[in-house]
């Protein structure tokens, strides 16, 4: 592994790692609360949220697109939460029924909207584009320390790696209310905690990792990450804080050997080229939930 | 135009989708109604995606046998099957882990979509230069339906929708209390594979006009709405269908008038105006009703709880509720009664005793649960009763 | 006389004075749909005392409860502790909700349940320090769970979850305890250590409510009660609250199987 790895594939698998781990993180709140698919809903709204940021600014700049994405994932968020109140409509339902109706008018808007040589269309927010997020000025492992070659890292790296940490910190900051909120909502309440703002931070905070993580990688991982790494992790271990390590852990795996499988699995099979990095990445988080369904210590209530 | 495209006048092709997206729709509709009401709605959102794979293997395997790899019954066959392994997993992860169903539902449907999107990359290469079109099963695409598909699909709609006549009491059963279906000998594990294997196949048939990721709307969104208007499960469910089929034909025949109006998403959207409208505008469940009756509520409470405080000599604390006494002209501003206010406390006062001799009587007692602070006893009892009641209040008083 | 001569002609009457009263409703409504549940609810909590919540299934006990520790929010009337605002005086008020209400597959052990006890001393970041820990085991021990310290929670038997519900109100070392049923669903052994823990508190001088539904107790348990169905229908001292009459009125003409087992 030479100069040639840092240049085509070392940029992809760290914004892969930062990915992951940043929606592995707030989903192990999610699975918890069993609201998983709320990770399923806000990715979804992804493609309206840039499709409307479009519209509005007429450009692909990262910074719009971001904003429009979690603007996005906000009002779907509190949509669905209004429709499950007011509509007395059971959750799983009104999830169903926000974030397919936000698709469709995303679609429906992408096809009205002449987006002739900008490069905005569904599958890209469906699978990114991780393969492409080279680092050209690497010249080998040395460029790690050669200020003017990271300054051509792609943006996407210091973005994703920002995102990561800022999920980390206000999970490290919060830990406590967000465990106390999590098992016990009633005694939390009377303790005087914000119970439902502390459900929205959560939210919020899977919807930034998501907002981050979709441009350079792609709705399905992040739906995938948000789920598969944590409940796999559930099944290891019944602390906490050992699952949140877990699912870090199977985070990390399933981007690297994804990214690895996709770039180079096919070669060794004598294909000449590549497959999806991202749909590689999801099908290794899954495999590696499978096998801590069948052989995890901690499977079984 | 519109009108042309509502009554079938933009010529075959428009007709034939319309046909089928109606049937779909209805056929989703009904279906969906039974999903919901087990609550199960994201069931079908595992199902639409897990059909990825068994579709792209389908056309590798038609490719390999030297076909086109474009036969719609074949694809439709493949992910048939790849969604049934979809759904054993989700079922199966209940059943062998501790995870609860809607993170199984996530772990699905991401980690099949994602194996989807990697076979579509390996078509994609072996068919370099030509355009395989299974992108199209993802938002549906109708440009260049044929017959056959058109038919397939309405004739699909129209299985789904006999059996799932067949099976609507059994499945009402099932969703209404498990338990109870179970004592009454229904096999409820057999009843739920056959309602997914319902909702699978109008995933299969809708993959060609609405596409997987937007199949679930047909299957949610109508039910959903549906429920706003009735109480009752048998019309949730035709009322369901109906929704799906309106849904189905406006949503066809409205992306028949412009090239830039694809059918799935206009399709969905038509579906969820539907929902929107139902949702603040129905009378019982509409949250419109809900938020005036609500209102209406807390008024009463106030009015009633400031009249009792009147009667009692209390003070009256909450603004609400001074409002209330003030407005009904039952006070004046300084807070003092006014004579209204006085005959109202006195009514209230009389109204509370008699409630609470109510349940010291042993031949009205039962009665004692319509009494909710704001009902006035003279809606409960007959004049008899009144009487009854009165005659053993006045010696009581008169101590 | 007749009541209405008690409305003064002259003005408001003077406010009540609630601060010796640990916990004081006034007017209390609390509605989910379209009739209230709880219905213009006064409650007054003597300090010092263990007070039962009794009442008929569906009768408003663990709602007026919620409502009381502002976890649902009333339609009308105010709550105060002290006499002062709820929101106030929550460092004072510990809370046992019912077991049902949390999910005990939560990936986490006996000793974090009683430790979140301690949050509002420990806030976000201060780190937990032995004394910290004595004390969650302090509280345990007082329970008579000190050895399943380490145990999953998910693994404990009903009784023992109740245990460790009861040991984190403990650690709030508070001066009023609320409990939701701490009763239902408990082997005998817990019932009797669970009460021999409330009185050990009330001794103390801390005031205990609880919602309890099993009227055979109540004499042995309680020394006042209030009895509740949608409105306040009694109150006081068990031996002038919990009579014949009261119990009648509460629980109407569905003199259930608890009235038989106080007569037996």
């Amino acid at each position: 592994m030479g100069a040639e790895f840092v240049t085509l594939s070392l940029t992809p698998i760290l914004i892969g790692c930062f990915a992951a781990m940043a929606c592995a993180l707030p989903g192990n709140f999610l699975l918890l609360r069993r609201q998983s698919l709320i990770g399923d809903a806000i990715s979804h709204v992804v493609l309206p949220g840039i499709v409307v940021a479009f519209l509005v600014t007429g450009t692909i700049a990262a910074l719009p697109m971001m904003a429009g994405a979690a603007g996005a994932a906000l009002v779907s968020v509190l949509l669905i939460e209004a429709i499950r109140r007011f509509g007395k409509v059971e959750s799983g339902a009104a999830m169903g029924v926000v974030f397919t109706a936000m698709f469709a008018g995303g679609v429906l808007l992408l096809e009205q909207t002449d987006t002739s040589g900008v490069h905005i269309d569904v599958e890209h927010a469906l699978y990114g584009n991780l393969e492409s997020l080279i680092w050209l000025d690497a010249t080998g492992w040395g460029s790690l320390l050669d200020p003017l070659a990271l300054a051509g890292l792609p943006p996407e790296a210091l973005r994703m790696a920002a995102t990561f940490a800022v999920v980390a910190v206000l999970t490290w900051l919060f830990w406590r209310p967000l465990k106390l909120a999590t098992f016990d909502e009633g005694f939390a309440r009377a303790l005087g905690l914000p119970t439902d703002l502390i459900g929205l931070g959560i939210v919020v905070m899977a919807a930034l990792a998501a907002v981050a993580a979709f441009d350079a990688v792609g709705s399905i991982i992040v739906i995938a990450m948000f789920i598969c790494p944590p409940a796999a992790a559930r099944l290891m271990t019944n602390r906490l804080e050992a699952q949140i390590g877990w699912s870090m852990l199977f985070a990390l795996l399933s981007a690297i050997l994804g990214y690895v499988l996709a770039g180079y699995g096919p070669l060794w099979l004598g294909a000449t080229a590549s497959v999806s990095a991202a749909g590689m990445i999801a099908t290794v988080s899954g495999v590696i939930l499978g096998l801590a369904a069948l052989f995890a210590p901690h499977r079984r209530a | 135009m519109l009108l042309d495209a509502l009554t079938l006048q933009l010529g075959y092709n428009a007709t034939l989708v319309a046909i089928g997206a109606t049937m779909l729709g209805v056929a989703a509709g009904a279906v969906g109604a039974f999903l919901y009401l087990r609550k199960r709605a994201l069931v079908s959102d595992a199902v639409s995606h897990a059909t990825l794979p068994g579709l792209a293997l389908a056309f590798l395997v038609l490719v390999a046998l030297g076909g086109d790899g474009r036969l719609l019954p074949v694809l439709m066959l493949g992910s048939a099957l790849s969604s049934w392994v979809g759904l054993w997993l989700v079922s199966w992860m209940g059943r062998a882990t501790r995870l609860s169903e809607d993170a199984a539902i996530g772990a699905v449907l991401s980690v099949f979509f994602g194996f989807g999107i990697v076979l579509l990359t390996v078509i994609q290469t072996l068919s370099a230069g030509r355009q395989a079109g299974l992108e199209g099963f993802l938002l549906g695409s109708t440009a260049g339906m044929l017959r056959g598909d058109a038919l397939l699909i309405a004739a699909g709609g129209a299985l789904v929708l006999a059996a799932t006549f067949v099976l609507r009491r059994p499945l009402l059963m099932i969703a209404f209390d498990e338990g109870h279906a179970e004592v009454q000998g229904l096999n409820v594990r057999a009843l739920d594979l056959m309602l997914m294997t319902l909702v699978m196949a109008v995933t299969v048939v809708g993959l060609k006009i609405v596409g997987l990721i937007l199949i679930v709307a047909l299957l949610i969104i109508p039910p959903v709405a549906a429920r706003f208007w009735t109480e009752d499960a048998t019309t949730v469910a035709l009322l369901s269908g109906l929704f799906g089929g309106l849904s189905g034909y406006a949503g066809a025949a409205l992306s028949a008038t412009a090239p830039d109006l694809p059918t799935g998403p206009i399709i969905v959207l038509m579906a969820f105006a539907l929902f929107a409208a139902s949702l603040f505008f129905a009378p019982s469940r509409g949250i419109l009703a809900a938020a005036l009756r609500h209102r209406r509520l807390q008024h009463r409470v106030h009015l009633r709880q400031g009249l009792l405080a009147l009667a009692h000599g209390q003070p009256v604390y909450e603004r609400l509720t001074q409002r209330m006494l003030r407005d009904h002209g039952l006070v004046r501003a300084d807070g003092v009664a006014t004579e209204a206010g006085r005959r109202a406390a006195a009514a209230a006062l009389r109204d509370e005793a008699r409630w609470q001799e109510l349940r010291r009587a042993d031949t009205l007692s039962e009665l004692a649960p319509r009494d909710d602070g704001l009902t006035r006893i003279e809606e409960v009892l007959t004049r008899d009763q009144l009487a009854e009641l009165d005659a053993r209040l006045t010696p009581r008083e008169a101590l | 006389m007749s009541p209405l001569d008690l409305v003064t002609d002259h003005g408001q009457p003077v406010r009540e004075d609630l601060g010796h009263l640990p916990l004081a409703l006034r007017g209390v409504t609390v509605s989910y749909g379209a009739e209230p549940v709880v219905f213009s609810v006064d409650m007054s909590v003597a300090p010092g005392a263990m007070t039962a919540i009794i009442g008929p299934n569906g009768a408003g006990k663990s709602t007026l409860l919620k409502a009381a520790l502002g976890v649902v929010k009333p339609l009308a009337g105010r709550v105060t502790a002290w006499g002062a605002p709820l929101a106030s005086q929550r460092a004072r008020i510990a809370y046992v909700p019912q077991r049902a209400s949390v999910d005990w597959d939560f990936p986490t052990q006996v000793r974090d349940v009683v430790l979140m006890g301690l949050y509002r001393e420990l806030g976000l970041l201060r780190r937990v320090r032995a004394r910290h820990m004595d004390k969650v085991m302090a509280c345990l021990d007082r329970v008579g769970m000190a050895e399943f310290a380490d145990r999953q929670i998910g693994q404990l038997s009903g009784g023992q979850q109740q245990r460790v519900f009861l040991a984190r109100a403990l650690a709030q070392e508070a001066d009023l305890y609320l409990l939701d049923e701490p009763f239902a669903g408990v082997d005998a052994a817990t019932e009797a250590a669970i009460i021999a823990v409330l009185k050990s508190l009330r001794d103390e001088g801390k005031t205990v409510v609880a919602v309890h539904h099993d009227l055979s107790t109540v004499e042995a348990y309680f020394d006042r009660v209030f009895l509740i169905n949608r409105r306040r229908m009694a109150e006081g001292p068990v031996a002038e609250a919990f009579t014949d009459e009261t119990l009648r009125a509460t629980y109407g003409g569905r003199l259930g199987d608890g009235l038989v087992a106080r007569a037996g």
